[in-house]
């Protein structure tokens, strides 16, 4: 456990933000993580004021407070209805209900970490973080941004809905995942996949394959071994490989389910 | 910091550090049912309601605590020994460690899952670990404590 000397419940982001220029100040999320570390802080600085528990549905899409829970976007009745129930099910596998009802989406985006189910859904949806102070920006950019002293506000969900799937699997109920996938598709029927806990962070499959495609599978192959894999205490770099494609292939299973029910 | 909260019921005002632990905080009050059982956020024994949500104590501040309602085993006395004599009947308690955490998502999921589906009670208590049992006596007890109401009408 860390510990801390000083606590500022922030009053706007600006406040939250000038306290977190410090080097020995840290905003705790959902802590779960943090708690983990056993480091010496001097101030803990909390947005729980800020009003940015709330997922709101907008005209673009969805907003997504950055202390909303993860069993908040788990039992969000739009949010799953627009994204196929996806958030239910690629989040139910975490920890446990208590768990849940703690850990935040701002600390599991600004985690940025390699075995995130979060992250690797939000990516397949084209998501985006709003920073303070710089702005809005891609989710795959800001995953690729060295950490630096902003303040992650919401995630935006450029869709009102979109047919998506995930799929995972894990040594264990409850522990980390040996490998994520999401795919979903765009308009004109392009599948966006991406593949999380490789264990490095998650990327989006490097091609433009359509859900139509007579020759999917195979040129599903080719894409993925573009990809690198790597080995950790879970799993093999060759396994990883394999239930890529056998994860991604069920997801493209359940896409075109979603559709055939959707003509 | 001087945080005030609801207790089991009760006001309560007290001092607490800026890293105290609502953990350390419930049992510095007299919860002793709260038990910290890992370092990892992973076992469910320290398991409390935050205005009426089951939460890992370990893993929330004390101060997120002020101005809100904590409940802890200790102040679900009456609940906790009806579906304790389900989980008696069933033998599913062996040493009783885990009991208190796991007592406190049983009675959560009660209020939040209307007729549970056998996965959906799996998946509500994944987050409660137990080194003894198998999980089946608690399964059985689950059911019948559900379904006690079904059972008393037959009788
Ligand atoms: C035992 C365990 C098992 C886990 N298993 C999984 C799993 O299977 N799958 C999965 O996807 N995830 C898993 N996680 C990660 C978890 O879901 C959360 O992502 C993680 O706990 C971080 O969220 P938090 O709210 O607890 O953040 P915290 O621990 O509070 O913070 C994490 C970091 O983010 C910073 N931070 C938090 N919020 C903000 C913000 N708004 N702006 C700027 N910085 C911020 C903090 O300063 C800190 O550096 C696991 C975590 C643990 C501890
Ligand atoms: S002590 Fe194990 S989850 Fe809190
Ligand atoms: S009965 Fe011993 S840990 Fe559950």
């Amino acid at each position: 456990m860390f510990s801390a000397k000083q606590y500022l419940l922030a009053q706007s982001l600006e406040e939250a933000y000038v306290a977190n220029q410090k080097r020995t100040a840290t905003i705790v999320g959902g802590m779960c993580w943090l708690k983990m570390g056993k480091r010496q802080m001097q101030t803990l600085i909390d947005l729980s004021a800020l009003g940015l528990d709330e997922i709101a549905v907008t005209k673009e899409g969805f907003s997504i407070g950055a202390m909303v829970s993860l069993r908040q976007l788990e039992t969000h009745k739009e949010l799953n209805q627009a994204f196929c129930n996806a958030f239910a099910k690629a989040l139910s596998p975490i920890v446990g209900v208590q768990f849940r009802n703690c850990a935040t989406v701002g600390g599991s985006v600004w985690g940025r970490f390699g075995f995130s189910d979060v992250i690797t859904l939000l990516l397949a949806l084209d998501a985006q973080v709003e920073l303070y102070p710089s702005g809005v920006i891609a989710l795959e950019d800001f995953i690729k941004m060295p950490y630096d002293n902003q303040i992650l506000v919401r995630i935006l969900i450029p869709h009102n809905s979109k047919p998506v799937a995930v799929q995972s699997h894990r040594n264990t109920a409850t522990d980390f995942p040996v490998l994520v996938v999401a795919a979903s598709v765009e308009q004109d029927g392009t599948l966006r996949m991406t593949v999380g806990a490789r264990p490095q962070k998650a990327v989006a499959v490097p091609a433009s394959l359509s859900l139509s495609d007579a020759d999917l599978n195979n040129h599903l192959e080719t894409a993925l071994d573009k990809i690198p894999f790597e080995k950790n205490m879970r799993a093999g770099k060759e396994f990883r490989r394999h239930l890529a494609s056998v994860l991604l292939k069920r997801a493209i299973a359940q896409l075109k389910e979603e559709q055939s029910h959707a003509n | 910091m001087q945080i005030e909260l609801t207790l089991n019921g009760r006001p309560c005002k007290a001092e607490v550090t800026p890293d105290t632990r609502l953990l350390e905080f419930v049992r510095q009050q007299g919860c002793a049912s709260v038990k910290c059982g890992c370092e990892t956020s992973n076992c469910g024994l320290c398991t409390v309601w935050l205005d009426e949500k089951p939460v890992l104590s370990c893993s929330v501040l004390a101060v997120r605590a002020n101005g809100h309602k904590v409940t802890t085993l200790e102040g679900l006395q009456a609940q906790a020994a009806e579906f304790g004599a389900f989980l008696a009947d069933e033998g599913a308690e062996q040493c009783g460690y885990c009991s208190p955490g796991f007592i406190m998502n049983v009675l959560a999921m009660e209020k939040e899952l209307k007729q549970p589906t056998e996965e959906e009670i799996q998946q509500y208590l994944a987050g409660n670990l137990c080194r003894c049992s198998g999980y089946q006596g608690q399964l059985r007890a689950i059911h019948r404590y559900l379904n006690r109401k079904q059972e008393e009408n037959h009788e």
